[in-house]
């Protein structure tokens, strides 16, 4: 059997992996989405977060010894304190200003990070291996995929409806999300506005890292992994509408799809579909698939 | 009036001064024949992107090496020798910006390393349009020496028929006959793609078909799965640095390596230093240069390791020669004027660490021996950065393309 002229196998064998790298794009819009939709801060170092996180499970396993399992939970942990004063010394300032000045901070900030991390490591990039117990391939049938890139996708999915629930159902969320329409109102209920904020961004922070320790053992840990993905992902936040969380959840793993495709029937365009997707929503809907027009 | 005409007195005589001074220079420049008393070497190189552990600073620092190795005071033909470096961010139009601007308003003689192709062929352009000279050390593309060939610029240290005329060849000849490319889509992965193909057919090989990728492309999975069910026996990568690495290590991920093999058609020391023995070994390489060829490789690696804490590179060592040879023939011509020292450089045989009688010919082509080298095993790997089996020296005659058949119209026929 063929679809669109090419086996079926190899066909889906592509939605896969488009799949796989949409999980990436899900979890790292969706960092966006939440600092943006609560914030009002384009965080330009998104990237450099998550590169932040795939150096801290190399950085772990390297030098300290210590597991891909527990740099899971510990990466994510310390890139989101680094997140929190990054906040507080800095962003804090700048809410009352226009978005420019925060996209300015926040691409300042990338260009440190990644300066620092290139005069220590250089660009080549680190090696690491993906843990023993995901070694292997699962036989689909039509594809053998690595189980890593399996619980890429398991992993991915099961943090982002994780994260979409605490803000859309929990009482936290509610909080967090009355805390932005009116900090006022809810500072005069006697919660802690300004500690929500710096815990937002801190979780934000988080999940580029938790990103970054997902990629590790996929792609070669290196200062640059992380601006190489951030203009995508920036693109995918804007299709999918700023500071909308499901929808930039579904846009991530739906444009990882398309991309996927894309580079099987036309390679050559891969990189830049996801810019033509974009510059058509904006045109149709230039409030985003999912945002709402203000 | 008596302000108006004490104005036209002062203006009078600061326009004699500054003839004078004029006259007084332009006469002192005739004599020493050093263009603004000063040799200047640009090193104009990828800092900060996805090449600049091939070059970047380490490049700089090689020159550098060479200029002190050329004379201890840093002097030739009695005036300054001056390094030069910035950042072209792998973008042709920042590079030619920069190249045009150190020719006319910092005096710069002479361009080196200009890694990535469409850096290199902007440049090259530039230099002959300002008659100054550039040296090619980093880029690969052949067209520097054949289409867009020109007399002041120089292709030192290797080149993409030689990469595909050293590996393809050992590989057909080990029986693996049918090709699949997988090819970085810009002007050097063209170029390697259909050089290794040529290669390939001449030696009785087939090739399957080829994927081009975007530079930088981060997931390689979907070209890899294109490559296996191909089912050609080789997967050739004619693409280079931080694409390589990635694009190895998703081959390893996907167990593409049990069924087909890897053909690294551009690989650095670096890149098997990111990705370790286990993902690379057997792989074949063709390098110009390797550290550890010789006692007079060793002990200027060594040097260069104390400074940079890598290896050099084989685009390290042709940035340090070409920087050196420069110099012996500027101070061999007596002057660092563009032609003068191009037409030196082309009858001597140069020699130094990098090569041994390496001449250079009518097309800019620098042709010197080329290395066919495997990685080794783990076990075989004796100390860090001990990678390489020498396999097989590649004569300088054989291992770059012929002069009969280059494209270059300064060839005469």
């Amino acid at each position: 059997m063929e679809i669109f002229g090419i086996p079926h196998q190899a066909f889906l064998g592509q939605l896969t992996l488009g799949l796989v790298s949409g999980s990436f794009y899900a979890i790292l819009s969706l960092g966006l989405a939440v600092i943006f939709g609560l914030l009002n801060i384009i965080n330009f170092c998104h990237g450099a977060l998550y590169m932040m996180g795939a150096f801290s499970a190399f950085i772990g396993l390297s030098l300290l010894g210590v597991n891909y399992w527990v740099m899971l939970v510990v990466g994510p942990l310390v890139v989101g304190l680094i997140g929190a004063v990054i906040e507080r010394t800095m962003l804090q300032r700048l809410y009352k200003l226009d978005h420019l000045y925060g996209l300015l901070l926040t691409f300042g900030i990338t260009l440190l990070l990644e300066g620092i991390f290139r005069s220590v490591y250089g660009v080549s990039g680190q090696p690491y291996q993906a843990p023993e117990a995901l070694n292997g391939a699962l036989n689909l049938g039509f594809m053998m995929l690595p189980k890593y890139r399996a619980w890429v996708v398991v992993a991915s999915l099961t943090v982002c409806l994780g994260t979409w629930y605490l803000i859309e159902k929990t009482r936290l969320g509610a909080y967090l999300r009355a805390g932005t329409e009116n900090p006022a109102m809810v500072q005069a209920f006697g919660i802690n506005v300004p500690l929500m904020v710096t815990f937002t961004y801190a979780f934000g922070a988080a999940l580029a890292a938790f990103a970054g320790v997902l990629a590790a053992p996929i792609i070669q840990v290196s200062p640059l992994m992380g601006s190489n993905l951030i203009i995508t992902v920036f693109a995918v936040v804007v299709i999918g509408g700023m500071g909308s969380i499901l929808g930039s959840i579904l846009t991530g793993l739906g444009l990882g799809v398309i991309e996927g495709l894309t580079r099987v029937f036309y390679p050559e365009a891969s990189a830049t579909v996801v810019f033509v997707i974009m510059a058509i929503v904006l045109v149709l809907r230039p409030a985003g698939l999912f945002g709402k027009e203000k | 009036m008596k302000t108006r005409s004490k104005l036209k007195f002062k203006m009078s005589a600061a326009a004699a001064v500054l003839t004078l001074a004029g006259f007084t220079s332009g006469a002192l420049n005739a004599q020493s024949k050093i263009s603004g008393d000063v040799v200047k070497i640009g090193v104009l190189t990828d800092m900060s992107g996805l090449y600049a552990d091939l070059g970047g600073t380490g490049s700089v620092l090689a020159a550098n090496m060479a200029v002190e190795d050329f004379a201890k005071d840093r002097m030739v033909l009695g005036k300054k020798i001056e390094i030069v470096s910035a950042d072209h961010q792998n973008k042709a139009d920042v590079a030619s910006t920069k190249a045009r601007e150190w020719y006319d308003r910092d005096g710069v003689d002479m361009i080196t390393d200009l890694l990535n192709s469409s850096v290199g062929l902007a440049v090259a352009k530039v230099t002959a349009e300002k008659k100054k000279v550039s040296i090619n050390t980093g880029a690969a593309s052949t067209r520097l020496t054949n289409e867009e060939c020109n007399p002041n610029s120089i292709h030192y240290t290797y080149d993409t028929y030689a990469l595909a005329n050293g590996t393809g060849k050992a590989v057909v000849k080990q029986g693996g006959k049918s090709w699949f490319f997988l090819t970085a889509d810009y002007a050097f992965g063209h170029s390697l793609e259909s050089d290794t193909a040529n290669v390939v057919k001449a030696n009785g090989g087939e090739v399957k078909g080829a994927v081009r990728h975007p530079l930088n492309a981060a997931d390689f999975s979907s070209f890899l799965l294109q490559a296996q069910s191909s089912k050609a026996q080789i997967v050739g990568l004619a693409n280079a640095g931080g694409d390589t690495i990635n694009a190895i290590k998703a081959a390893n991920e996907f167990g593409l390596t049990k069924t087909q093999a890897l053909a690294g058609l551009l690989v650095f020391i670096t890149d098997i230093h990111a990705l370790g023995l286990p993902a690379t070994q057997n792989m074949y390489v063709t390098e110009a240069w390797y550290w550890d060829l010789n006692e007079q490789t060793r002990a200027w690696s060594r040097r260069f390791f104390e400074k940079h804490k890598k290896m050099p590179t084989m685009i390290h060592a042709g940035t340090y020669s070409a920087v050196l040879q420069y110099l012996k023939a500027t101070q061999a011509a007596g002057t660092d004027d563009a032609a003068a020292v191009i037409a030196q450089m082309k009858k001597t045989k140069m020699s130094d660490m990098f090569m041994q009688n390496g001449t250079l010919r009518d097309d800019g082509r620098v042709v010197h021996d080329m290395y066919l080298l495997q990685v080794k095993k783990q076990s075989e790997s004796k100390a860090p950065w001990d990678y390489y089996h020498v396999r097989q020296k590649i004569d300088a005659a054989e291992a770059f393309q012929p002069l009969a058949l280059s494209r270059c119209p300064a060839v005469k026929k």
